[in-house]
C-alpha cells in the first residue's frame, strides 16, 4: 500500500497516484466515515509521484483518517506511528493525568509507604512491574472472553480476581526462583492487592475499549506515573521529618498539604501535548 | 478466629466509626474517594450511601460464612464477597442514578479495592456474630458517610459556593478547593481539626502517622 502521513496540522503528504482534481479526493477520519474533511488543494510534493494535501481542518496526528480517490482502487489509511502513540499515551498517563494527583487514586499506598526513599522506589519497581502484568492479563481477558460472552457485568469480579491471584503467583514464584528479591520486594507485593490504581486500570481499558497498544502505555505510563509520584513524595516528606511541623499537622494533615502541593505543580503539566 | 469474646454494646460500636476510629480522618483508610469524588455534597452523599451499603452486606455475609472458610484463603474470598456486593451497587446506581453515576462510576467500582471494608472483616466479622458485625459495619460505613458529606460540603461551599447545586453565596469563594489539589488540602485541614479538637480536649494524639495501610 502506499504511504501518505500527517506531516503538519493540515497538510498530508501522499505517495502514489492521485488525481490532481480536489473534487476526486475524499478524505475521512476513520471514526467517524461519514463525514468527508475538506481539501482545499493537492499541490506536487517534492519527491516524484508524492502529493502535499491541504486540509481546512486541523488534523492531529494521533488520529486515523481514510483518504479515497476516483480511479484509484486503494485507500490510503493514514495511522499514527505505533511508538509515537505509546510514547504519548505513557506521557499522558504518567504525567499529564498523573494516577495519583490528578486522578486521585491509590492514595492509602501512596501515603503509607512514601515514608523513605528506599519503601518507595521498592514499591515503585514492584507495583510498576505487577501493574503492566494485571493490564495486559485483563485486557486480554476483557477483549477475549468478557466481551465476546457479554459478560461485562462481570468484570469487578474477574479484575479483582486476576489481580488477586497474580499477586499471589508472583509472591511464589519470586520466592522460589530468587529468594534475596523476594526478601526486598515481598512486602510490597502484598500492599499492592489494595491499591486502587491496578483495578482502574483494567477498568478505564474496558470502559475505553482500548486495543492492545493502548492497554500496554496506559498500564506502563500509570506504574511510571505512580512510581514518580511516590519517590517525589519520599523525598519531600523525608525533608519534613526534620523540619517544625505544628503540632496538630504532625504526621497525616502535613503529607496531604505537600501532597496538595504536588498536585497543583502536576496541574502544570495539562499543557503539556506531545506531538 | 473465636466468638468467645462478647461483642462491645451497640452504641459503642456505632460510635466508634463515626469517630474516634473515622474511616478517613482517623484510620486513614479509604482516602481516594474521600479526594477525588467531594467536589460537591451530592457525589460524596453517593459513594458515601454505597459504601455503607456495601460495608454492612459485607461485613454481615463475612461473618455469616467464617465458619466455612479456610483462615488461610479468607483474604481471597473476603475480596469476591465484597466484589459481588459493589457488583450488584453498581448496578443498579448506573440503573437508577444515571446522573451522579456518570461522575462516581469509577470510585463505585473501586470500592472493592477500600481497604476499609476488607479490614473490618477481617478485624471484626471474623470474630464476631452477625448482629453485631451488623453495627460495627454501620458504624464504620456512617462514619465514612460522615467524612464524605462532610468535606462535600466543606469543598463545594468554599469552591463552588453552592449546597447540593443549590446556591448559597452569589460567587466562588475559593476556586482552589475544587482543583485536584484542593482535595487534598481540605482533607489534611480536617484531619488537623481533628487533632486540634484532641488537643483541646486534653487528649492524648492519636498516632495516625504511622499506621496507614491500604
Amino acid at each position: 500500500m502506499a504511504d501518505a502521513k500527517v506531516v503538519s496540522p493540515n497538510q498530508i503528504q501522499v505517495e502514489g497516484p492521485l488525481p490532481a482534481d480536489v473534487g476526486a479526493i475524499r478524505l475521512v477520519r476513520s471514526a467517524d466515515a461519514d463525514i468527508p474533511l475538506a481539501v482545499t488543494s493537492v499541490k506536487p510534493g517534492e519527491k516524484a509521484d508524492s502529493f502535499l494535501l491541504t486540509t481546512a481542518e486541523t488534523l492531529s496526528k494521533q488520529d486515523h483518517y481514510l483518504l479515497t480517490a476516483k480511479g484509484v482502487a486503494q485507500p490510503w489509511e493514514i495511522a499514527p506511528s505505533p511508538l509515537g502513540l505509546l510514547i504519548s499515551l505513557i506521557i499522558g498517563s504518567a504525567l499529564i493525568n498523573n494516577f495519583v494527583f490528578t486522578r486521585y487514586l491509590g492514595l492509602c499506598v501512596f501515603f503509607g509507604v512514601s515514608k523513605s526513599k528506599d519503601t518507595a522506589i521498592g514499591m515503585g519497581v514492584t507495583f510498576t512491574i505487577v501493574g503492566l502484568l494485571s493490564g495486559m492479563l485483563s485486557w486480554a481477558l476483557n477483549t477475549l472472553a468478557l466481551v465476546p460472552l457479554k459478560l461485562g457485568f462481570m468484570q469487578i469480579i474477574a479484575f479483582i480476581g486476576i489481580v488477586a491471584c497474580l499477586v499471589q503467583a508472583v509472591d511464589l514464584i519470586l520466592k522460589k526462583v530468587n529468594p534475596v528479591l523476594h526478601k526486598k520486594f515481598g512486602i510490597y507485593l502484598v500492599l499492592i492487592t489494595t491499591n486502587c490504581i491496578i483495578l482502574a486500570v483494567p477498568l478505564l481499558n474496558a470502559t475505553s475499549g482500548a486495543t492492545l497498544l493502548q492497554a500496554f502505555g496506559l498500564s506502563l505510563g500509570a506504574g511510571l506515573g505512580f512510581a514518580l509520584a511516590l519517590f517525589l513524595m519520599s523525598c519531600a516528606i523525608e525533608k519534613v521529618a526534620m523540619a517544625p511541623v505544628p503540632i496538630v499537622f504532625k504526621g497525616l494533615p502535613i503529607a496531604f498539604i505537600i501532597a496538595g502541593l504536588f498536585a497543583l505543580s502536576f496541574l502544570g503539566f495539562s499543557g503539556l501535548k506531545v506531538a | 478466629m473465636s466468638t468467645n469474646r462478647p461483642p462491645p454494646p451497640v452504641h459503642t460500636l456505632l460510635m466508634r466509626g463515626i469517630f474516634e476510629e473515622n474511616p478517613i480522618f482517623r484510620l486513614a483508610l479509604s482516602l481516594c474517594p474521600a479526594v477525588a469524588v467531594t467536589t460537591s455534597v451530592k457525589n460524596g452523599l453517593m459513594l458515601g450511601t454505597a459504601v455503607l451499603i456495601v460495608q454492612v452486606l459485607s461485613s454481615m455475609s463475612g461473618s455469616l460464612v467464617k465458619h466455612i472458610i479456610n483462615p488461610k484463603i479468607r483474604i481471597p474470598v473476603f475480596t469476591l464477597i465484597i466484589a459481588i456486593w459493589v457488583s450488584a451497587i453498581d448496578m443498579i446506581l448506573a440503573a437508577y442514578f444515571a446522573a451522579v453515576y456518570q461522575e462516581v462510576g469509577l470510585y463505585v467500582k473501586l470500592i472493592v479495592a477500600f481497604a476499609i471494608i476488607i479490614s473490618r472483616m477481617e478485624l471484626f466479622s471474623m470474630k464476631h456474630n452477625v448482629v453485631p458485625s451488623f453495627w460495627d459495619g454501620l458504624g464504620m460505613g456512617t462514619g465514612f458517610l460522615a467524612g464524605m458529606v462532610l468535606a462535600g460540603s466543606f469543598r463545594e461551599l468554599l469552591g463552588s459556593g453552592s449546597l447540593f447545586g443549590i446556591a448559597v453565596v452569589p460567587f466562588k469563594p475559593l476556586m482552589l478547593v475544587v482543583l485536584p489539589a484542593g482535595g487534598f488540602f481540605t482533607i489534611g485541614l480536617i484531619m488537623a481539626i481533628f487533632n486540634w479538637v484532641d488537643v483541646k480536649r486534653g487528649h492524648k494524639l492519636p498516632s495516625n502517622t504511622g499506621g496507614s495501610h491500604g
